[in-house]
């Protein structure tokens, strides 16, 4: 076909993804404060200054615990909506799943300011939980879609198989059906936590003082002086999610029970 | 799976526990269980979400009291009588949702050759590899890839010092609309190429060799079987583009000059404290990914998410 | 086995990471000059307050609350820090507005403390949002200028609301490379003719309040127009101003109210003309972009910043000890070296002089007019616009709602 034009596209395409990621690796060298371009002076001090920081670890360690607390919800109440809505009839099943997408097909900031808004009004503080009930919000459609996804390609019949045999339901779920969707999960989870990680429009109307690493970026962004540190930053966050997302995509590659190519 | 068939034999000479016993009732009632299932998320997207949503929206139709800078709650609709005689707000409007259906086709036209290639021509080792490759910038934080575009797109930048090596008059961009719509396009780039990677995915091989058997071309097989088959998968993926360029904020006052509707609703909010007017603005961006989301539930795009 | 050991690998990469970060802040870096003031410093610049809450919590104009990580002599925060163990955490504002809404936040017990320039200050008070304090608790206010000690921007009816923190000026700058002849008034940008050379590479300020800079302007080229006091605006010269801008917008590259965006245009010549403050200068100037920055004939506008404590602040003797310690020589002379402005107390001229960091200037005191009332006076400085005109034209002016509203559809 243009087998050959496809993969130039391909190539042309990744190139477009990665070229301001070259630059941003580019500049995590850059000698000087300010962002000039061509780079005058190569340098590796901000890697240091980077990691002495202690306000970008606890930026970091503040989004890691977000992103797990935020994850975990999303986990829960995903499957279990993922579950109700695959394999029960039951009114309102349309509304419910049309529902859950809004978190993430509604503009981040009529979230944020919804939320912010509500926060204020019940009078509670700005602390890591609003935060996380902010995240968890949009994350957990993202689960809900994989498992759901899985629930589709897998058949019923293994489990009432299962019950056969003399399985009680406890055991059903552990031995047959939590392996299917073990691997939605650990991908839908992964996902949840990426886009956690690097929010930052709702965690900016749900944060008080609270400085999660988008927040940290943001601010140190504006000041010229701590560009580079933030280059090292961003470089250290790809570096570090290779593997856990190699792992991702090596997960969602498998396919579920009952579901092929063929 | 690797459990032998015995580790499922319960023991029966041993009563069974009382968690077990509520499992097993639980089990039969159907309802029960739909209920308990449903009661978390249920809870928390009504209460949490839905709930908020609701607050806002009836903020829009309070207004701000200019001599003491508080919100006065009775209801009124000069927010909205604002907004539709101030032609700024149309014109911000229009621009936004343009640039986003810009930024929504361009992204297909460049995702569709890498999904292709990764779901139907990539072996199985380098499909890992290029759908890590896909997801990585994701994680690179989306403020410095922002930044990186300024960069490039700058006078004197990477854009401009490209084409005058290569002997071309430079090209810098700056603060056009044309910034605008590179810099989007490219950062939803990998939310528009995942739903289509995985609607390529699901389509039997049998299909193509049905088509090639009954004659089609290869033409022909992609606009009579693929497209079709991949239309959900397209939708789903443009809801992603589509809202998230219409609701940022952040990206326009870095690579922009002119406001768009997220930046209006943020300054109304957190600069001048104008809660009712950004809601009534806000308003703009709910109805139009509402009538988005209908339509492309249409299209199938829900089960393609 | 094999994949779930693979599994794990990221989860511990991830603990481990967690876990140091959990760990407490470390020393202040062992830096020679004023990082070493003793704790007594501190502690005698408040000596009458309460033991610290042991948190604190700011808004700032960026470059405010510096703790050496920029430049390793610019630190007042460690300092701080180890004398009263208030840890400081400081949220940076682009605008006095955003401060406004910040400082209210959670029913104004999130954020104890601003530096609000004075636009902001008396919309704060009004509201009762920031509390009053008795100023002879510090010792060294007594030596802050006397044209600041009861300036009206932060004491009201007797009472002071706060203490001075610094000002300075929006002033002119340009790259010398490319703007000829070098300007000396604000017709460069918002004259047709004179700007014609430089359309599309013009920044403004990105706030309601630089309607007042056109204002400014107009003040001198239009006196048909009667305009006193660029913040009082009637009616017809309120228009006059919007459409002033209005006819300056295509000229315009962008507005900025981040600092590294605007030192990011003129390094780049993306803009080559526009209103800025003294840390972009200085910054760019440390880069050796060749930029100038002047006063104009028309006079600029400005910002007088003061430290006010929230009126539900959660941690108010903390606020307190901040408070006194920006009023120390030490932490003034840090702060107006670093970030290019005057500092409230004169007694910083004698650290001044000798120089504190990298961006030491000679006869910095002078450059600064830090002492000079007279000049103080010729500066416009920012405070909120209100109906009440506050002289013989009663409640006729326009007030800042407006100013908002006009100030999007201007920008377009």
């Amino acid at each position: 076909m243009g087998r050959l034009g496809l993969r130039i596209a391909t190539a042309a395409g990744f190139a477009f993804l990665y070229i301001p990621i070259v630059v941003i690796v580019l500049y995590a060298f850059n000698a000087q404060r300010v962002q000039a371009w061509p780079i005058q002076q190569y340098s590796t001090e901000w890697f240091a200054a980077a990691f002495e920081s202690p306000s970008v670890r606890a930026a970091f360690a503040l989004s890691v615990e977000i992103g797990l607390g935020a994850t975990f919800v999303a986990l829960v109440l995903g499957s279990a909506a993922a579950f109700a809505v695959q394999r029960y009839r039951f009114f309102g099943r349309e509304t419910i799943s049309f529902a859950l997408v809004l978190p993430i097909a509604l503009p981040g900031i009529v979230t944020g300011m919804a939320l912010n808004s509500t926060i204020n009004a019940a009078g509670i503080g700005f602390t890591i939980f609003t935060i996380i009930v902010g995240h968890a919000t949009f994350c957990i459609v993202v689960v809900y879609n994989n498992v759901i996804a899985r629930l589709r390609r897998s058949s019923r019949s293994i489990e009432e198989a299962s019950m056969d045999l003399g399985a009680d339901p406890w055991q059903t779920f552990r031995y047959i059906t939590f392996p299917v969707i073990r691997t939605a999960l650990v991908a839908g989870g992964l996902l949840a936590f990426a886009l956690s990680f690097d929010e930052i429009i709702v965690t900016t109307f749900t944060a008080g003082t609270q400085e999660t690493l988008p927040i940290w970026i943001f601010s140190h962004l504006r000041l010229p002086n701590q560009r580079p540190i933030v280059n090292v930053v961003a470089v250290f966050l790809i570096v570090l999610s290779a593997a856990p997302v190699y792992l991702a995509s090596r997960l969602s590659g498998s396919t579920g029970v009952g579901g092929s190519r063929t | 799976m690797t459990t032998s068939p015995t580790a499922l034999v319960p023991k029966s000479a041993a009563p069974a526990s009382l968690g077990r016993r509520v499992l097993s009732a639980l089990y039969v009632r159907k309802r029960l269980q739909l209920a308990l299932l449903l009661a978390a998320p249920t809870g928390w997207f009504v209460v949490l979400y839905l709930g908020s949503l609701a607050v806002l929206l009836v903020t829009a139709f309070w207004f701000l009291d200019p001599t003491t800078s508080s919100i006065v709650r009775s209801l009124t609709l000069q927010n909205f009588v604002t907004l539709i005689s101030e032609p700024v707000y149309r014109t911000i409007a229009l621009r936004t949702v343009t640039i986003a259906a810009v930024v929504t086709i361009t992204d297909a036209a460049i995702a569709f050759p890498i999904a292709y290639y990764m779901a139907r021509v990539a072996a199985p080792r380098p499909r890992s590899i290029l759908f890590m490759l896909v997801l990585l910038p994701l994680w690179s934080s989306y403020l410095v890839r922002v930044y990186a575009w300024r960069v490039i797109l700058s006078p004197g930048g990477l854009l401009d010092w490209f084409f005058t090596t290569i002997g071309l008059p430079g090209l810098s961009p700056g603060f056009s609309d044309a910034s605008m719509w590179l810099v989007f396009s490219y950062l939803w780039l990998p939310y528009m190429i995942l739903p289509i990677y995985a609607g390529l995915e699901r389509i039997p091989q049998s299909l193509f060799e049905a088509s090639a058997d009954l004659g089609g071309r290869g033409w022909m097989t992609f606009r009579r079987i693929v497209v079709p088959l991949v239309l959900p998968a397209l939708a789903a993926g443009s809801i992603f583009t589509f809202s998230l360029t219409l609701g940022d904020y952040i990206t326009p006052k870095l690579v922009s000059n002119t406001q768009f509707i997220g930046n209006v609703i943020y300054d109304s909010q957190g600069v001048s404290n104008n809660v009712p007017f950004a809601a009534a603005f806000a308003v703009v961006p709910i109805a139009i990914m509402a009538a988005y989301l209908l339509l492309a539930r249409r299209l199938g795009a829900f089960d393609a998410l | 086995m094999h994949r779930r050991a693979i599994a794990a690998l990221p989860a511990l990469a991830i603990v481990l990471a967690a876990c140091s970060g959990g760990a407490s802040p470390s020393p202040a870096p062992q830096a020679t000059g004023p990082a070493a003031t003793p704790a007594a410093t501190v502690a005698a610049a408040a000596p009458t307050v309460g033991p610290g809450e042991g948190s604190l919590n700011l808004i700032i104009w960026a470059g405010y609350a510096e703790d050496g990580t920029a430049v390793p002599e610019y630190d007042w925060v460690h300092p701080f820090e180890l004398a009263t163990g208030c840890k400081v955490s400081s949220k940076p504002a682009g605008t006095s507005d955003e401060m406004v809404t910040l400082m209210r936040q959670g029913g104004g017990s999130v954020y104890d403390g601003v530096s609000a320039s004075g636009d902001a200050t008396l919309r704060l008070i009004g509201a009762g949002d920031v509390a009053a304090i008795d100023p002879s608790i510090f010792p060294d206010f007594a030596n802050v200028a006397s044209f600041l000690q009861n300036a009206p921007h932060y004491v009201v009816d007797g009472k002071h609301y706060g203490v001075p923190h610094g000002w300075g000026g929006n002033s002119l700058m340009y790259r010398t490379d490319v703007v000829n002849p070098a300007p000396t008034s604000w017709d460069v940008v918002f004259d047709p003719t004179k700007s014609a050379p430089y359309v599309g590479k013009i920044t403004d300020y990105d706030s309601p309040i630089y309607i007042a800079d056109a204002a400014l302007y107009l003040k001198a080229s239009r006196p048909d127009l009667g305009i006193t006091d660029p913040y009082e605006l009637t009616q017809p010269q309120f228009d006059a101003a919007v459409a002033l801008l209005t006819a300056q917008r295509p000229n315009v590259g962008d507005y900025w109210s981040d600092y590294a965006k605007e030192i990011d245009n003129f390094t780049s010549k993306a803009v080559v003309v526009g209103t800025t403050w003294p840390y972009q200068v200085n910054t760019l100037l440390g880069a050796n972009v060749p930029v100038k920055s002047i006063v104009p004939t028309e006079g600029m506008t400005g910002w007088a910043d003061t430290w006010m404590m929230s009126a539900h602040a959660a941690h108010p003797n903390c606020m307190l000890k901040w408070m006194g310690w920006m009023l120390t020589p030490q932490a003034q002379s840090m702060v107006a070296e670093s970030f290019g402005e005057s500092p409230a107390n004169p007694k910083a001229c004698d650290l001044l002089d000798k120089g504190v960091g990298p961006y030491k200037l000679a006869s910095f005191c002078t450059a600064y007019h830090v002492n000079d009332s007279a000049y103080y006076s010729t500066i416009a400085f920012w405070k909120t616009p209100l109906a009440n005109c506050g002289d013989s034209r009663g409640t006729t002016c326009v007030d800042y709602s407006q100013w908002s509203q006009k100030w999007t559809q201007i920008k377009g």
